[in-house]
């Protein structure tokens, strides 16, 4: 392998994983605070199946780096500029209206990506995606259907839903952004051309909020970044507190 | 009344003979009252008793230790659902007894007023809070009440892992470094006397105590079972090099145990009281997420309404 | 806290371990319709892969026998030992019976 296509692999996986591992984060931060406790433990479960692909996706990006990093070092001892992940997953929570908007627009991502990963020439990607896929597909479920109850629920559930759509919808573009790079491990079959995914993805998530009685939004301008490593603010917030005990205590086991 | 008598009796015989309670047989009221209070009691504590552990979830060192916390934690709220559902068998709904909780009117184990200060408190919680929690549900498997027991079997198989990745970080951090053995002994100190706290008050002091063991809902005294926890527990801390905060604890070999140091009451009775140093907050935060959740809950109650209604519809047509 | 806000209406949940053996009564969900309480139940009752196939059903839609139907539901099929093969004499050494 090339040092430029190995480069490239290594910033693949970082952003696979470190998607799993934000959007796991951020889920985590449910637990004891759900609108009632069945839904405590269904997002808790989304969460664990995300933080448990992100350990093996930045495990496997250390393997690929070949400096001796390991999934803990990925996570725990790089800074926000440093971190692949989609705007979208680093959101806050907001409401869990929002959060279920993230969830499905992530999803509904997620599953086309999985599906063409499972086709991957590089085994360890489609080994990941063979099991990531139906984790996701019960997440997607999971959100879809949330996603018709809050929008054909009460007036109060619609707008909230509505606000949620609205507030995320700039940062769904950043999901389809590609860069030279990755047009190599597209051209080498190891991974699928995400941004051929945005009509259907558009078509998929038109689909629920259509049945669930709410407005597809119109605008066009998308937010991104992430690729080169501009985040949110939110995201160095939420470093600040995910890496915040392991980095008072550098070389410490636990 | 002589109807009444004779239903007695025959509750009784079937105490005797170690058979079970089930929903729908003749109980007395104060069986039902006693085990009312004490399921959803111990739902609450499961409820709770997500907090303290939960603040750490989003700080947890490693991504191992993150979904190990992450997966306790989740079960805690499974258990508190399975206790729930046990409590409803007897004609009391989980809306009614939430709103016992929110209100201040149940308890729930004191032990969740106490503040998880440091990373080791996660190991602390697991080793110490779930060992005695252990003993007493392990007991519990074999109570009276056939859906309580029920519960508990299933609890009990879940939570095996919970003692044991408590005591995993525990000997993470005393194999560590000095910081970290620090760590562990510190909160070794805080959590030793208020996890001895969790059997309750001393037989010659408690009032619910004769009742439970006569019907069998517990098995075990509170001063029984406190002693085991003990015995069990002195072994792992040597094992650890921590030093148990209790200048007294001695192995009694006429007893055959270790006798230790008398507890602090007062603390007891005024945490109990809501005198701890976080009972305002775990309410508070209960009962915004249940506040914030209400519309959530709404919402999906009105959507099925109206499905069903389409339903309906749809059949006519 | 007002005392029209509700937990959602009870599921009682079946579960089968494996394809093959019965679906086993495992306890109980809220679900506020048919699909929640299917994926209410999974999340609860499945987590450590304990299940192939789940029901729900509602709490309301089950009929139970009373303690005083044990006497004429149970007892009298305690004396017809005939619907059991150890009833029967077999002669010494006659197999596949």
């Amino acid at each position: 392998m090339s040092v430029n296509s190995q480069q490239a692999l290594f910033e693949y996986a970082l952003r696979l994983g470190d998607n799993a591992l934000i959007l796991g984060h951020r889920l985590s931060e449910w637990t004891a605070n759900g609108p009632i406790l069945e839904e405590d433990i269904a997002l808790t479960n989304i969460a664990l199946d995300l933080v448990g692909q992100s350990r093996m996706l930045l495990s496997y990006a250390g393997e690929i780096e070949g400096k001796g990093r390991t999934e803990d070092d990925l996570a725990y001892y790089r800074q926000s500029a440093e971190f692949r992940n989609a705007l979208l997953t680093e959101t806050d929570n907001g409401d869990f209206a929002q959060t279920i908007a993230r969830q499905l627009f992530y999803s509904v991502f997620a599953d086309q990506l999985l599906q063409g990963l499972q086709k991957s020439t590089d085994a360890t990607f489609a080994g990941y995606a063979a099991k990531a896929i139906k984790e996701n597909a019960y997440h997607l479920r999971h959100a879809a259907e949330w996603t018709l109850r809050l929008g054909d629920g009460t007036d109060e559930s619609k707008r909230r839903m509505q606000e949620g759509v609205d507030k995320l919808w700039m940062f769904t573009g950043d999901l389809f952004a590609t860069t030279e790079a990755d047009m190599q491990l597209v051209s080498a079959g190891i991974v699928p051309d995400v941004s051929t995914f945005r009509e259907a993805w558009l078509k998929r998530v038109s689909d629920v909020l259509t049945e669930a009685t709410l407005t597809v939004p119109e605008s066009n301008w998308f937010q991104s970044g992430s690729r080169n490593g501009i985040h949110t603010e939110a995201l160095s917030y939420l470093l600040g507190e995910m890496q915040s005990l392991a980095r008072a205590y550098p070389g410490a086991n636990w | 009344m002589e109807n009444t008598v004779q239903l007695e009796e025959q509750f009784n015989a079937k105490l005797d003979k170690g058979e079970f309670i089930e929903p729908k047989d003749w109980m007395p009221e104060k069986y039902r009252k006693t085990l009312i209070r004490q399921i959803s009691q111990h739902a609450h504590s499961e409820i709770i008793g997500m907090q303290p552990e939960g603040n750490w979830i989003t700080r947890a060192p490693s991504l191992r230790r993150k979904a190990v916390l992450l997966a306790k934690v989740q079960d805690e709220a499974g258990h508190g659902l399975y206790l729930y559902s046990a409590a409803e068998t007897m004609g009391i709904s989980r809306d009614e007894l939430l709103d016992q909780l929110h209100t201040g009117k149940a308890k729930y184990s004191s032990i969740f007023n106490y503040q998880t200060l440091t990373w080791a408190d996660m190991g602390a919680v697991g080793w110490l809070v779930d060992g005695a929690a252990i003993i007493n549900q392990v007991m519990l498997q074999r109570t009276s009440y056939g859906p309580y027991s029920r519960a508990m079997v299933r609890i009990c198989k879940e939570e095996s892992f919970h003692q044991r990745q408590g005591y995993e970080i525990m000997c993470a951090l005393a194999a560590g470094t000095p910081e970290q053995k620090a760590m562990a002994q510190d909160a070794l100190n805080r959590w030793w006397w208020p996890t001895l706290m969790m059997f309750g008050p001393k037989d010659s002091e408690s009032k619910n105590s004769t009742d439970s063991i006569r019907w069998k809902i517990k098995r075990e005294t509170n001063d029984e079972l406190r002693q085991k926890f003990i015995d069990r527990t002195v072994a792992q801390a040597e094992h650890l090099g921590l030093v148990i905060p209790d200048p007294e604890l001695k192995w009694n070999e006429e007893r055959g145990h270790y006798d230790s140091g008398e507890i602090n009451w007062e603390e007891f009775w005024n945490v109990v009281e809501g005198r701890g140093p976080c009972n305002h907050i775990r309410l508070k935060v209960r009962v915004a997420a249940h506040e914030n959740g209400a519309w959530v809950r709404e919402a999906a109650n009105a959507y099925a309404a109206k499905k069903a209604k389409r339903e309906a519809g749809s059949l006519v047509a | 806290m007002s005392t029209t806000d509700n937990q959602w209406p009870l599921w009682e949940v079946f579960v089968q371990a494996k394809t093959g053996t019965p679906h086993k009564h495992c306890g109980s969900v809220h679900a506020p319709d048919k699909e929640m309480a299917l994926q209410n139940a999974r999340d609860l009752y499945t987590r450590r892969s304990e299940g192939t196939s789940i029901w729900v059903v509602p709490a309301t839609a089950i009929t139970a026998s009373s303690p005083e139907d044990i006497g004429p539901f149970f007892e009298p099929s305690n004396d017809k030992p005939y619907r059991h093969p150890t009833f029967y004499v077999t002669p010494e050494g006659i197999k596949y019976l």
